[in-house]
């Protein structure tokens, strides 16, 4: 798991993959090309970038004809997130909900 | 080298005006866990594996992975809890008082904020987590 917190985030590590990552995130699958006219950067330092991203699984490839278009793949970023601040949101609603149906239920 | 960060606990507490008779049962039986956490398949049985049922969205099946690890009826209930890369354990300890029962629910394994990796990634991940937060939000 320490493996691939390092991978997810060595990979974004890099401002412009960063970038990347987050219009993909943000707008759904895009082509090379689109992402390049966006980036600032050539079409091969994109391709670089994204081949990197595609490593740590934060995005996928799809072929279609002569374009390859990219989506982000949010769950890759699982290792990262803050886990103990969504649980503890999360649990404090479901202790309300037990003392609830503790208050339905018989004695 | 992978094993030296140190964890986190969660801790909830709460005072509450039942019995812990009434309490474990509302821990312990499948079909009223359902009614206050999730759809599940829990035994109280410990090695018993189980899961937790959510509905399932987009980049996640819903599905958390546990394993009874203590039972000891009225007082203490301990199972794994795995999901999306998080392995962590859930304890439930029930205690008397003279109103009905002090509550205590430790949920342990969470990677230290100490961590660099961990740390620098916490970065403006708000869009995501703020999506993510609505999936945990939403698991009934």
């Amino acid at each position: 798991m320490q493996a691939v917190a390092d991978g997810v985030f060595k990979a974004l590590a890099d401002p412009t993959r960063r970038a990347i990552f987050e219009r993909l995130a943000r707008d759904g699958e895009q082509t090379v090309h689109a992402l390049t006219d966006l980036a600032g950067v050539s079409q091969p330092a994109v391709s670089k970038h994204l081949f990197v991203l595609k490593q740590a699984k934060l995005v996928r490839d799809r072929r279609d004809g002569r374009e390859t278009h990219y989506s982000a793949q949010p769950q890759a970023l699982a290792p990262l997130i803050d886990w103990m601040s969504l649980y503890g949101a999360f649990w404090r609603e479901r202790f309300d909900q037990l003392e609830h149906l503790l208050e339905r239920m018989e004695k | 080298m992978t094993n030296t960060a140190t964890t986190r606990t969660l801790v909830i507490e709460r005072e509450m005006p039942h019995p812990p008779e009434k309490i474990w049962r509302a821990l312990t039986q499948s079909r009223l866990i359902e009614e206050w956490l999730m759809k599940n398949d829990f035994q109280p049985v410990v090695g018993h594996p189980f899961n937790f049922r959510a509905n399932p969205v987009p980049n996640w099946n819903g599905i958390i992975d546990c394993e009874v690890l203590e039972v000891e009826p009225i007082s203490r209930l301990s199972y794994s809890w795995g999901s999306m890369g998080l392995k962590s354990v859930v304890a439930w300890t029930l205690t008397p008082t003279e109103g009905g029962t002090h509550l205590r629910m430790e949920h342990s394994g969470f990677r230290s904020e100490e961590d660099a990796a961990y740390k620098g990634a916490t970065w403006g991940w708000n869009k995501f987590i703020g999506s993510l937060e609505q999936v945990v939000a939403k698991l009934d």
